[in-house]
């Protein structure tokens, strides 16, 4: 297995530079605490390579005379107990300690890497069994493993570094086997499959870059517990006594902690730093890493990276007879909202949006991603993600300015007067509490009912949204009902409470079309049963067709036309809505029969 | 043998169950269908309906349990990965999400050059050709060097449609391709979809769960419901009049973008499921 994955590492277009990792390297290079563990760590590389170089005496020649001799002088650190050279000894001390470490840290490494890729790859067998041995190993207690190895195979750092490695290895294991379980069921892994590549090439490819940020920082801290152990051992006298070693100098000078204390310190600053300087680097190490590796994905709704905000008038339509009269429940005027970004600057992404929703009114509020509409919705429930906040503008709810509310008045209007029904339904249930007690609790909160009471309004309620087994529903947790279910549930919360205004972001954009058909009625039955007013947040233009009576299209952050539906529907007049009904393929022509059997039939080209 | 590029015969597949007694769970029952060269045949259905295992399962990433996929006459239900591999230059793949189906530690042209160099087209033949491709999909020749995320939705969906193309296949399995884009995206890569076919006879299977947009691609069209076809076609016909009451029901609840035609298409719906509930059909059921 090793084998074919090291030959398939090769990547297959040699010239293509990585860009990803050119730049990894510059971003740890920007990274102070990155650069100083790593100079660090190189420093003392070089010192432990270069020691016959450096070391001014043979470490391991004793001198009567020189016994725990002070520094200075000769001794620039000071002589041992035994008369020896600290300074070489601890020159030489650095090779054994390090190669030892980094033997522990390749064994464990190409053990459980390996096996990791292969458990999550294959799964199967492999990973049952795999996965007992680790566990097996992680239950054997290290030390005692360690103490007998000496016993029955001698005192060498090798081998024990060696056993230290096979103990450590169920924790790159793990952590590669999770990392490849979650890639293997990624498209871009199907897509390789598809496009011929042989499993080799697909692991060396699209797999290992996903193992490689968390087995680096993984690596660096493992190096860290390596070398404590290590030193350990031998500062119990477990190592090999004939050769100099961080742990066997820290012995050594505990043996003359009150003749000479300052012999302690040398080992221990070794030691310590070696360790604080991996742990601070598998720090910058995840810092730069998984900023890398993580793919950004531009949610809906999620603020859009820039906004190009061009003044133009809005187009307005004539109000219809019947439109435009009743009271007005929601004024919007002038809403900017912007998003601080780190260099201080101010990314707008909702330039001066005005908006209006009467009493028994549905407002659509249509437009594509990045439009701005999302923003919009949540900065009336005064719900924005960190970072983002109202610039300027005014949001007026009955006469009063929601912005200039405080947060109590403004929790204490969320949810009883103003309703939120969200995009994805499933994710705004908490799974670990029943339907009921989610339905329930609020309205205990907000509208002050007993226990009781509120579980026979709940059942009403969803008998109300369509469930048909309300009790069963009630008891039932999120994970076991149907998508369409959730929402209905979410829009029996909302109600719950009497709401004036509802706001709605996309709330059948994640259903099925059939699902979605009833979810719309539903919402158009309460709408007028409880006579709300509603703000629709949406891209599909038949939703805003069924149930609004307004329409405001947005673009880029602004609204550019608004008006009665049935206006804009007949007479669009802002280019923008024109081209967005142009791209509706409801009309559309159906593609007709094939008629001709066109070009290429290339058979046999590629067999 | 006749002139059909792909044939799917009373296809079953099944996924095991957790639990040693469970019965497996059969995701498609008996599915039969067929393209021809340079057809576009489209496959309706709602979520867990088996669309997406059907074309999984020709794409070889599911596993047939019963029936075949015979392509070109041959039967490919149960090749081994080394005769896939073969074969993959013949059958391709468009994914639905265009955020997890590009490599993201990859630039736009190593993923466009993989399936050329793993069949050792030489460097300086795969940098032509992912220029080529890359200008088939109406993108910037120099967006070969940068990383999926530079780009949008549309954009990516451009990049996948251009691997799919890369050798040169006979048959694409498109699953989902524009449910995740904006309306004028969807409407401009539909728009290449259809460029391609006629310019290169590449034959789609098109999977998709919007009745509109499989009649707008669609030379012939399947309904799936419940792991069966209810109902398969002239694709104007199945998705304009027709005649399964699961099919009519899709049609009807798909809600048309004008007020006044949407009031009707509701009144319309209302009609037809209570005639349904009368007539003692379950919603949605087989006739």
């Amino acid at each position: 297995m090793t084998e074919t994955l090291t030959s398939a590492q090769v990547p297959p277009v040699a010239g293509s530079a990585s860009a990803a990792r050119t730049s990894l390297w510059r971003r740890l290079v920007k990274n102070p605490l990155g650069v100083a563990s790593l100079a660090f760590l190189v420093l003392v590389a070089l010192l432990a390579a270069l020691a016959p170089v450096l070391a001014p005496t043979d470490p391991a020649v004793p001198s009567a005379v020189d016994v725990l001799a002070p520094p200075g002088g000769d001794y620039l650190l000071g002589a041992d107990g035994s008369g020896r050279d600290i300074l070489s000894r601890l020159l030489y001390a650095s090779r054994l300690s390090l190669l030892g470490g980094l033997l522990a840290l390749t064994v464990a490494a190409a053990l459980g890497i390996t096996s990791g890729l292969v458990a999550g790859y294959y799964s199967r067998w492999f990973e049952t069994v795999s996965s007992w041995v680790a566990g097996l190993l992680q239950a054997l207690p290290g030390i005692v493993v360690l103490l007998a190895a000496r016993a029955v195979l001698g005192p060498s750092i090798w081998t024990s570094m060696v056993i230290f490695g096979i103990l450590l290895s169920p924790a790159f294991y793990r952590v590669v086997s999770a990392a490849v379980s979650g890639v293997r069921h990624e498209l871009y892994v199907d897509a390789a499959r598809v496009s011929g590549l042989s499993d080799e090439r697909i692991i060396a490819r699209h797999v290992l870059t996903v193992v490689r940020a968390p087995a680096i920082i993984l690596a660096a801290g493992i190096a860290a517990i390596v070398i404590a152990i290590q030193a350990g051992l031998d500062f119990l006298g477990l190592g090999d006594p004939t050769r100099p070693t961080w742990g066997g100098m820290l012995s050594d000078a505990f043996a003359n902690i009150y003749r000479a204390p300052l012999m302690l310190l040398w080992p221990s600053l070794a030691i310590g730093l070696t360790c604080i300087a991996l742990a601070l680097l598998g720090n910058a190490l995840r810092d730069v890493l998984e900023r890398t590796s993580t793919p950004k994905k531009r949610r809906r709704g999620a603020a859009p990276a820039t906004v190009e905000v061009r003044s133009e008038p809005v187009v307005v339509h004539d109000e219809l007879p019947g439109t435009g009269s009743g009271e007005e429940l929601l004024h919007v005027d002038g809403l900017s909202i912007g998003y601080d970004q780190p260099d201080g600057s101010l990314t707008t992404v909702v330039e001066d949006v005005d908006l209006t929703v009467r009493r028994g009114e549905v407002h659509g509020l249509v437009g594509e991603s990045g439009s701005g509409k999302t923003q919009t919705a949540w900065s009336i429930l005064r719900l924005l993600p960190p970072g983002g906040r109202m610039v300027s503008g005014a949001i007026e709810f009955e006469g009063e300015d929601l912005a200039k509310l405080s947060e109590k008045a403004m929790t204490r209007l969320r949810g009883r007067r103003i309703a939120y029904i969200p995009q994805e339904p499933m994710s705004n249930l908490d799974p670990a509490f029943s339907i009921g007690h989610q339905l329930t609790e609020p309205m205990r909160v907000a509208l002050g009912i007993s226990r009781a009471e509120a579980k026979g309004r709940a059942l009403d309620l969803l008998a109300r949204v369509g469930i048909t087994d309300p009790q069963r529903t009630f008891a039932a947790y999120p994970h076991e009902i149907s998508g369409g279910m959730a929402q209905r549930v979410l829009i029996a919360g909302a109600v719950s409470c009497n709401p004036d205004l509802l706001i709605a972001d996309e709330p059948t954009t994640a259903l099925d079309v059939t699902v979605q058909a009833e979810v719309l009625d539903l919402l158009r039955d309460l709408q007028s049963e409880f006579h709300m007013g509603v703000l629709l947040v949406t891209h599909n233009f038949g939703v805003v067709a069924d149930l609004c009576d307004r329409v405001s299209v947005m673009r880029n952050g602004r609204i550019v036309e608004t008006g009665p539906a049935r206006s804009i529907f007949a007479d669009p007049r802002h280019a923008y809505t024109r081209s967005l009904f142009a791209a509706v393929l409801e009309d559309a022509e159906p593609r007709g029969e094939l008629t001709t059997v066109p070009v290429a039939t290339r058979e046999g080209a590629h067999s | 043998m006749s002139d059909r590029l792909l044939e799917v015969e009373d296809l079953v597949v099944e996924y095991p169950v957790k639990g040693r007694r469970a019965a497996p769970l059969r995701v498609l029952k008996d599915v039969s269908v067929d393209i021809r060269a340079g057809e576009c045949v489209g496959l309706v259905g709602e979520s867990g309906s088996g669309k997406t295992t059907l074309g999984r399962a020709v794409l070889g990433l599911a596993p047939v349990t019963g029936g075949s996929i015979r392509y070109g006459g041959r039967d490919i239900s149960h090749l081994s990965r080394r005769e896939r591999r073969a074969l993959s230059a013949d059958i391709q793949v468009v994914f639905q999400d265009p955020y997890t189906s590009l490599n993201p530690a990859m630039t736009i042209e190593q993923i466009l050059a993989e399936p050329l160099t793993v069949r050792d087209v030489d460097r300086a033949e795969a940098r032509r050709r992912v220029r080529d491709l890359l200008d088939q999909v109406q993108l910037p020749a120099d967006a070969g060097n940068r990383l999926p995320r530079e780009f949008s939705g549309g954009q990516r969906q451009r990049i996948a449609i251009a691997r799919a193309l890369a050798l040169e296949p006979r048959l694409i399995v498109c699953d989902e391709p524009v449910s995740a884009l904006d309306l004028s995206t969807q409407a401009r890569v539909l728009e290449l979809f259809k460029e391609i076919q006629e310019r290169t006879g590449v034959a789609y299977l098109f999977v998709s769960h919007d009745l509109a947009v499989v009649r707008h691609l669609s030379h012939r069209v399947a309904v799936m419901y419940r792991g069966e076809i209810v109902e398969w076609g002239d694709g104007d016909q199945v998705t304009s009049r027709p005649q399964h009451p699961y099919t009519q029901k899709l049609l009807l609840a798909a809600p048309v973008p004008d007020p006044v035609k949407q009031q009707q298409r509701r009144a319309e719906r209302r009609r037809l499921l209570t005639a349904q509930r009368q007539a003692g059909q379950p919603a949605g059921a087989l006739s």
